[in-house]
């Protein structure tokens, strides 16, 4: 186990490389000229000239990347230029905001997909099933953005159930947090609910046609017993990776939520950082997410040796 | 399964059992909760540049002036203020009951200081608002001497804005904008990026009585949507900048009301008459041409088309209602045969010429009624959407024919033309020049009488209404909507929040 996550630490070193590489490049690709929008209506030479200097814009493009590089391996990922605060500070309150969100929408997710999914495997062919197909296909159908409008003018502006926006820590007041999290969990929660659904039931349908499932039905246990104890166990290898996977989509997904939301995580930093160009945020934020990335999937490799015993010796 | 069980039931539960929610959580009577287009920049007055920071620094930083509706100068911290004969010192009087929120007290020497740091601060953004000023004296704590380089009228009217605004002397040499310590009605309480701004009450302040909430809190919520959403949902109190677009809705919401006024911008076209090979074809270098597409575009059916009529016809660089309008020139109907016959004494009856437009879809639809009305006179106008940091460079750099861009606008009216006609100015950016506009517009900002000056400024628009080296087409009302329960806000032209008088019923 150890050197399993050795390696793939030091596989990841490469990665985040030429991801931040890519980022960077991208970035200095974007067309205009950024400080002249960046310097305000006036457009004072003066200004513009000292933009450029604090960007080093005047230095090659490597030269401005090894210079970033640098600064972020001692651990300083710069301030950001609109507000002058310092990145990884602002890195570090956002997180937080976007993990609550993401965790509450992983339990919604879990909470619609997999229960639906094990019914339909279990009514194959029955309404119960094409219903539960049907729920899905809306589900991977409906764009977030506008869900979450409807969602607002239903809820919160017509029957005023529930808050409109914003955000508060469960760990600071957790009726506020949880009438906060209750909508967008559910719209970003509902897109993942119908892959995880979708994918229980074709994981749990292989798994109920083995030769074991037919032994244990043979021994006269009831079928409950026999999904949940028995076939569960086993189906839910494949839906760990894909839980693990979907992470990504959450946080790609926590973009638009946290616009209609207005939640200040780190799907609206990025947006607000790349709108405004603020390159030392935008750079380090995608950092941050890579590395996000490769610990996710370090954590589905680790889980499935949990989960799966047979695959502790390989 | 147990657990996933337990999790329905606990949730299912939970929901069933909350009490009813909005009413539970509502804020406090004296919380005035405002919804901002965008996240303020940084909270240092000297170093801003953003719209929204502005809006904050109303209720945070007191000024030496402030303008009303009709854009007449009113005492802030200065009381009175006069001009030496030779217009070469500006002699202010000053408020002697006014604190800074650190306790402070503000005077002549911090005035002094706060207006030297908005001229030297490497990275101040006020250097070119106070450029007339050489020094600044204090003879004593309640009067300020600003001595000039040069007569300048439009000096008063930028100490009503951020080059006026006073920040605590013991702050200046910290991280102001980390935590700003002004002397408004208003105190900083903390910052969220991205989400709020809060200030809380100053009690010592002098003028605390008009004000009625206890805090404010500013949120930034971009998606104009989802900003009218909240409104109606209860959770803020008040917006600025709804969309035209939603205008209808929110003032169909018995909850809401909605206000509006012109702004003190234009929207137009500038024209690339001089920046380059661009110039070189007949809208740069033919008045007559320029004349046609001015003639050509119904600027009544453009507004009526894209902003539902909701914004208001110009042809000159001053909002409706403004002083410095010139009568000689109302806002001209269309006249698509008038226009014909230009291009055809011009000898061009068929013109092309390149519209660079932001790709946004209100500014590609904007493009596109243009493009049909100029068609119908022999114009064929080609659209080019880009980006807008694209647009400006390639304007900048003279790479344009016709760019369709705007101004915000400036409280004195040397802002909204000196810098766009004159030779040389900092936005001219289709390189025109006429020896005489540049005289009578240099001449204007010198002279401190508003009658002579608007002789200066009629002089000069007789000149451009006839080159056109912009085509102006329309002012962008600026629309607030607050919730019915909000009195006695001033809406103000400048699109800005003044808190004092605002109160719930």
């Amino acid at each position: 186990m150890a050197t399993l996550i050795l390696r793939r630490i030091l596989i990841a070193i490469p990665t985040l490389f030429l991801v931040s590489l890519f980022v960077f490049a991208l970035q200095r690709a974007l067309p205009g000229d950024p400080f002249l929008v960046l310097a305000g209506e006036e457009r004072d030479p003066e200004t513009i000239a000292r933009l450029r200097e604090i960007y080093r814009m005047n230095d090659p493009v490597f030269v401005q990347f090894f210079a970033w590089l640098g600064q972020v391996i001692q651990g300083d990922f710069g301030r950001s230029l609109r507000t002058g605060e310092p990145v990884l500070g602002l890195i570090l309150q956002k997180l937080p905001v976007t993990l609550q969100l993401a965790v509450a929408s992983m339990l919604v997710a879990v909470a619609i997909g997999i229960p639906i999914g094990i019914l339909a495997a279990r009514r194959k062919g029955t309404v119960a099933d094409y219903s539960a197909s049907a729920i899905a296909l809306s589900g991977l159908s409906i764009p977030n953005f506008w869900l979450g409008i409807m969602l607002i003018l239903l809820v919160s502006v017509h029957l005023k159930w529930l808050p409109a926006s914003g955000y508060e820590s469960i760990f600071v007041d957790p009726k506020a947090a949880i009438e906060r999290l209750i909508m967008p969990a559910f719209v970003l929660g509902n897109g993942l609910a119908a892959f995880l659904m979708r994918h229980t039931r074709s994981a749990m349908l292989e798994v109920l046609r083995s030769d074991y499932v037919r032994t244990a039905r043979a021994k006269g246990l009831d079928e409950d017993t026999v999904v949940h104890r028995h076939a569960l166990r086993n189906a839910l290898v494949p839906i760990i990776t894909l839980m693990t996977l979907l992470f990504g989509e959450l946080l790609a997904g926590a973009v638009l939520t946290e616009q209609v939301f207005t939640i200040p995580g780190f799907g609206k930093l990025i947006v607000d950082a790349v709108f405004n160009r603020d390159y030392g945020v935008v750079q380090g934020v995608v950092l941050c997410t890579a590395i996000g990335f490769i610990l996710m999937n370090l954590l589905a490799d680790i889980l499935y040796v949990v989960v799966n015993p047979r695959l502790r010796a390989a | 399964m147990k657990l996933l069980k337990s999790l329905v039931a606990a949730s299912a539960l939970a929901l069933a059992t909350w009490p009813s929610l909005p009413q539970a959580q509502a804020q406090t009577p004296s919380t005035l909760r405002i919804g901002l287009q965008e996240d303020p920049d940084m909270l240092d007055p000297h170093k801003a540049r953003t719209f929204v920071g502005r809006i904050v620094f109303m209720g945070l930083c007191d000024r030496l002036l402030d303008i009303t509706p009709e854009l007449k100068l009113v005492p802030r911290l200065a009381t009175s203020w006069e001009f030496s004969s030779d217009g070469l010192t500006l002699t202010m009087k000053l408020r002697s009951d006014a604190k800074f929120h650190d306790g402070e007290p503000f005077n002549a020497e911090a005035a002094k200081a706060n207006l030297e740091r908005a001229m030297t601060l490497p990275e101040s953004l006020r250097k070119s608002e106070l450029s007339s000023v050489a020094s600044v004296e204090a003879p004593d704590p309640a009067t300020l001497v600003l001595k000039l380089k040069r007569p300048d009228a439009t000096l008063l009217s930028q100490l009503t804005d951020r080059a006026g605004m006073m920040l605590a002397p013991k702050s200046l040499s910290g991280d102001v904008a980390a935590k700003p310590i002004c002397s408004g009605p208003y105190k900083f309480v903390e910052r969220v990026q991205n989400d709020r701004i809060v200030l809380e009450k100053f009690k010592e302040h002098w003028e605390a009585d008009k004000y009625g909430f206890d805090r404010i809190v500013y949120r930034a919520i971009p998606d104009t949507t989802v900003r009218l959403a909240n409104l109606r949902a209860g959770e803020l109190d008040m917006l600025e900048r709804l969309a035209p677009t939603d205008v209808k809705s929110a003032k169909a919401d018995t909850a809401l009301k909605v206000m509006s006024i012109a702004n003190l911008g234009y929207q137009g076209i500038t024209i690339n008459t001089n920046n380059g090979d661009a110039a070189k074809q007949p809208m740069g270098q033919d008045k007559r041409v320029r004349q046609a597409l001015s003639l050509a575009i119904d600027r009544k059916v453009l507004s009526q088309v894209v902003f539902e009529g909701l914004y208001e016809p110009m042809n000159q660089p001053f909002n409706p209602g403004n002083f410095y309008l010139s009568s000689d020139f109302p806002v001209p109907e269309r006249d698509v045969a008038k226009a014909k016959a230009l291009l055809k004494e011009a000898g061009q009856p068929k013109v092309t010429a390149e519209l660079f437009v932001t790709n946004n879809p209100v500014e590609t639809q904007v493009g596109q009624v243009i493009q049909a009305m100029a068609q119908e006179a022999g114009i064929d106008v080609q659209l080019r959407a880009t980006e807008f940091a694209s647009q400006l460079r390639d304007q900048q750099q003279g790479k344009f024919q016709m760019s369709r861009i705007g101004w915000s606008g400036r409280i004195d009216p040397d802002g909204n033309i000196h810098p766009f006609v004159t030779t040389g100015g900092g936005q001219n950016d289709g390189k025109y020049s006429n020896p005489e506009v540049d005289r009578l517009l240099n001449e204007a900002r010198t002279i401190y009488d508003p009658a002579e000056r608007k002789k200066r400024y009629d002089a000069a628009q007789k000149l451009l209404q006839d080159e056109l080296p912009i085509v102006y087409l329309y002012n962008q009302t600026v629309f607030f909507a607050l919730r019915k329960n909000i009195e006695g806000f001033v809406i103000n032209p400048d699109g800005l929040i003044r808190l004092a008088g605002l109160k719930r019923s």
